[in-house]
């Protein structure tokens, strides 16, 4: 699918509450764009269930369900097991959930639902931080990130820790299909789309990179220019992992990362060596990307 | 043709969700509930219950694929205990607040620390405002009954709450009895396939289940169920009698009185000490003792009403109870009086016996007979709570 074969309509539709420049919201339009009509949706506790609607009001045109926030991949496994049994296997069930609700508290039922093949989609939207909560850090949340929770203090200063790689986890699954994407590639996204759609009877995993203006500091305007410089300097590798082959769709120009840094207000107190550390991390991370689609090529 | 089989009440519990045809299954192993999830496995492995069966991960997993289950538009079935009902909590909620009418059978058995598997009520007392309602068992003739009645009173549109069946552990889970086996087309008859109007996940047809709510709303939301919860009690009574006409056996709706005709005190009981208290009556009948039981089946909805009739027609009411309300007393023994406060002023007192598991006796029983009876001869409450059977406390 072409960007000008996406529909005009849409299904999570204009008028929701997200703040402006939110990349949560850009990716479950683009999404809800390409699953379609017949898709049930699920959401945890996250932005999304706030701005995509407070009752009695909504933005979504098809159903949603919305039952706690650590049991996404569950939840929607329930749904696809009920279909199932009335006969609807061609619905596709989509989880939209957090990089918070995945990572950390989501990561048991996650794990289970790709471990049992749950016929669901569960993307995976990763504003690196609990936004909805007002920005506090989550395992995703990269390398020397400032958050509400690793504040710049005269002690310590941003997240200590690297950020949690849950593809790799995924793919330690085996899930039938796992892939990245972020918003500055939007070719490569739909096709992801498309495919995680059109891959029928089985666990599928995205992870899509999501910008947070407010969180990370930033200006609203950046979103799709910080989406494919997190990209060109190794810190996210764009790839698929389908039926236990790994491919990689981009190779990064290795730009160094403070290019991309210096644009996030969130990064802004990084000394020398906190960037040589983020430095070392995007190109260990490649490295270790490359030789992992060599073990599944 | 009904059949007689000799099981234990987990099996019970069990086949109750096969004649009920529940169409998604979703559990985690927990003693003293653990044969009921490999019984429903063998059912739906051996092609004798046609269900979606899912081995999850953790209770709160199980709990919330039955909710996602029901929401989408079929009946739901789940199973646990103690540790598995805590860690649900959580969802349970959500359950009771969307009305989805799921069954679930709580082996009741103590909750940690310490650490133990056998019974106490402290699991499901734990969850008595979660908006769910609340049966228990005395035999395991009743567990299959009321897993089935459970789903008709649930799925009732004007109820559409979800219920608890309540067995105690290994007195029941564990323990065989004979039970009948309703036939098939008779559970068919009584119970028709779940076909929700209220909530459902239809493409075709889109509803938001569980939006995000204000305080312009929620409010609202909470009265909904208080009045789904008061519709129960009649719900409950039709269900029985329906029940009975149907099955032949009649449980007496939300509460069972037993020798209660010119009693002068009454024992109220949760559960299997029920059983044993029907002894301990007859027996004292015999010593002319003119006492009777009150056997609680629906803990929730609490039966104000009929608790408040029985009061008017005896002279002091003691109240057992599994579980306590620390600082308080019991929870049935709390809400006893506070059903009668304002329109009874007879002694009630309240009992602890048979904590984390230990055996409820025929002389623990009639110590409780004996207090009564003294509080009614002396119209006048001496020890409101009274712990029986405890090492170094005197009851
Ligand atoms: C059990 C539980 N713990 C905590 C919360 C509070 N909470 C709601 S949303 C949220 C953060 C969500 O973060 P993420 O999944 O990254 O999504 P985002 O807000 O960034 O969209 C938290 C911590 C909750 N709802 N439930």
């Amino acid at each position: 699918m072409k960007m000008k074969d996406l529909p005009e309509e849409d299904w999570f539709v204009n008028g929701h509450t997200a703040c402006p420049g939110c990349g949560g919201a850009t990716v479950v339009k683009i999404a809800m764009k390409v699953f379609g009509p017949d898709t049930i949706t699920y959401f945890p506790a996250n932005c999304l269930l706030v701005f995509g609607g407070t009752y009695p009001l909504n933005s979504f045109k098809v159903p949603y369900l919305h039952v706690l926030f650590e049991n996404s991949a569950i939840c929607a496994a329930g749904i696809s097991r009920a279909l199932k049994r009335l006969g609807k296997t061609d619905t596709s069930v989509v989880a939209f959930a957090g990089d918070g609700g995945t990572a950390d508290i989501g990561i048991q039922a996650l794990s289970g639902a790709a471990e049992r093949n749950e016929d669901i989609i569960y993307v995976c939207y990763d504003n690196e931080a609990y936004m909805n909560t007002g920005i506090q850090r989550s395992g995703a949340t990269p390398f020397g990130a400032w958050t509400t929770t690793t504040p710049v203090g005269s002690v310590e200063a941003g997240k200590g820790e690297y950020k949690k790689d849950i593809p790799r986890i995924m793919m330690a699954h085996d899930a039938p299909y796992v892939a990245t994407a972020t918003l500055g590639f939007i070719p490569d996204l739909l096709k992801k789309l498309e495919k995680a759609k059109n891959k029928k009877g089985c666990f599928r995993y995205l992870q899509i990179y999501a910008p947070c203006p407010p969180g990370w500091r930033m200006d609203a305007s950046l979103g799709a220019k910080i989406s494919k410089m997190v990209v060109d300097t190794g810190l996210w590798t764009l790839y698929e992992f389908e039926d236990g082959k790994m491919t990689i769709n981009k190779k990064p120009k290795m730009t160094p990362v403070e290019e991309y840094t210096k644009l996030q207000g969130r990064f802004r107190h990084l000394t020398k060596e906190n960037l040589a550390a983020l430095q070392k991390y995007a190109e260990d991370k490649w490295r270790k990307d490359q030789a992992l689609a060599e073990a599944y090529s | 043709m009904a059949e007689r089989r000799i099981v234990t009440g987990n099996y019970a519990a069990a086949y109750g969700a096969l004649l009920s045809r529940v169409e998604v299954i979703a559990a985690y192993p927990i003693t003293p509930q653990t044969f009921i999830v490999e019984h429903v496995s063998e059912f739906v492995n051996d092609g004798k219950l046609d269900a979606e069966y899912m081995p999850v991960e953790s209770e709160h997993s199980a709990m919330s694929a039955c909710v996602a289950a029901t929401a989408t538009g079929v009946r739901s079935y789940t199973a646990t205990s103690s540790q598995g009902l805590a860690l649900m909590h959580e969802v349970l909620y959500v359950a009771a607040g969307l009305h989805l009418p799921i069954v679930m059978p709580v082996v009741n058995r103590t909750i940690a620390a310490p650490i133990g598997i056998w019974c106490e009520h402290n699991d499901t007392m734990a969850e008595r405002d979660s908006g769910w309602l609340q049966c228990f068992c005395e035999n395991n003739q009743e567990v299959l009954d009321m897993v089935v009645q459970a789903y008709k009173v649930a799925e009732n549109t004007k109820v559409l709450l979800p219920v608890m069946v309540n067995l105690d552990a290994f007195i029941l889970s564990h323990t065989v009895e004979p039970v009948e086996f309703p036939d098939q087309k008779d559970v068919d008859e009584f119970l028709p396939r779940y076909d929700p109007k209220h909530a459902y996940l239809r493409p075709k047809d889109p509803m938001v289940v569980g939006s995000f709510a204000s305080p312009e709303y929620i409010q609202e939301f909470r009265y909904q169920t208080e009045e789904s919860t008061q519709n129960a009690k009649e719900v409950i009574r039709q269900v029985n009698d329906e029940f009975a006409e149907k099955f032949g056996r009649d449980y007496g709706g939300a509460v069972e009185e037993y020798r209660m005709d010119d009693a002068e005190v009454a024992l109220i009981t949760l559960g299997t000490v029920s059983a044993t208290t029907r002894d301990v009556v007859d027996e004292l009948r015999d010593e002319g003792k003119s006492v009777g039981l009150v056997k609680m089946r629906w803990f929730r909805p609490y039966p104000t009403e009929i608790i408040r009739d029985i009061a008017s027609r005896v002279k002091a009411l003691g109240v057992y109870d599994r579980a306590m309300s620390f600082g308080t007393g019991g929870p049935s023994y709390m809400d006893t009086k506070s059903a009668l406060y304002g329109h009874s002023t007879i002694p009630v007192l309240g009992f602890l016996a048979g904590l984390g598991g230990r055996d409820v006796m025929v002389k623990d029983i009639r110590l409780m007979f004996e207090r009564t009876l003294e509080a009614a001869k002396k119209d006048r409450v001496e020890k409101e709570v009274t712990w029986i059977g405890t090492r170094g406390v005197q009851p």
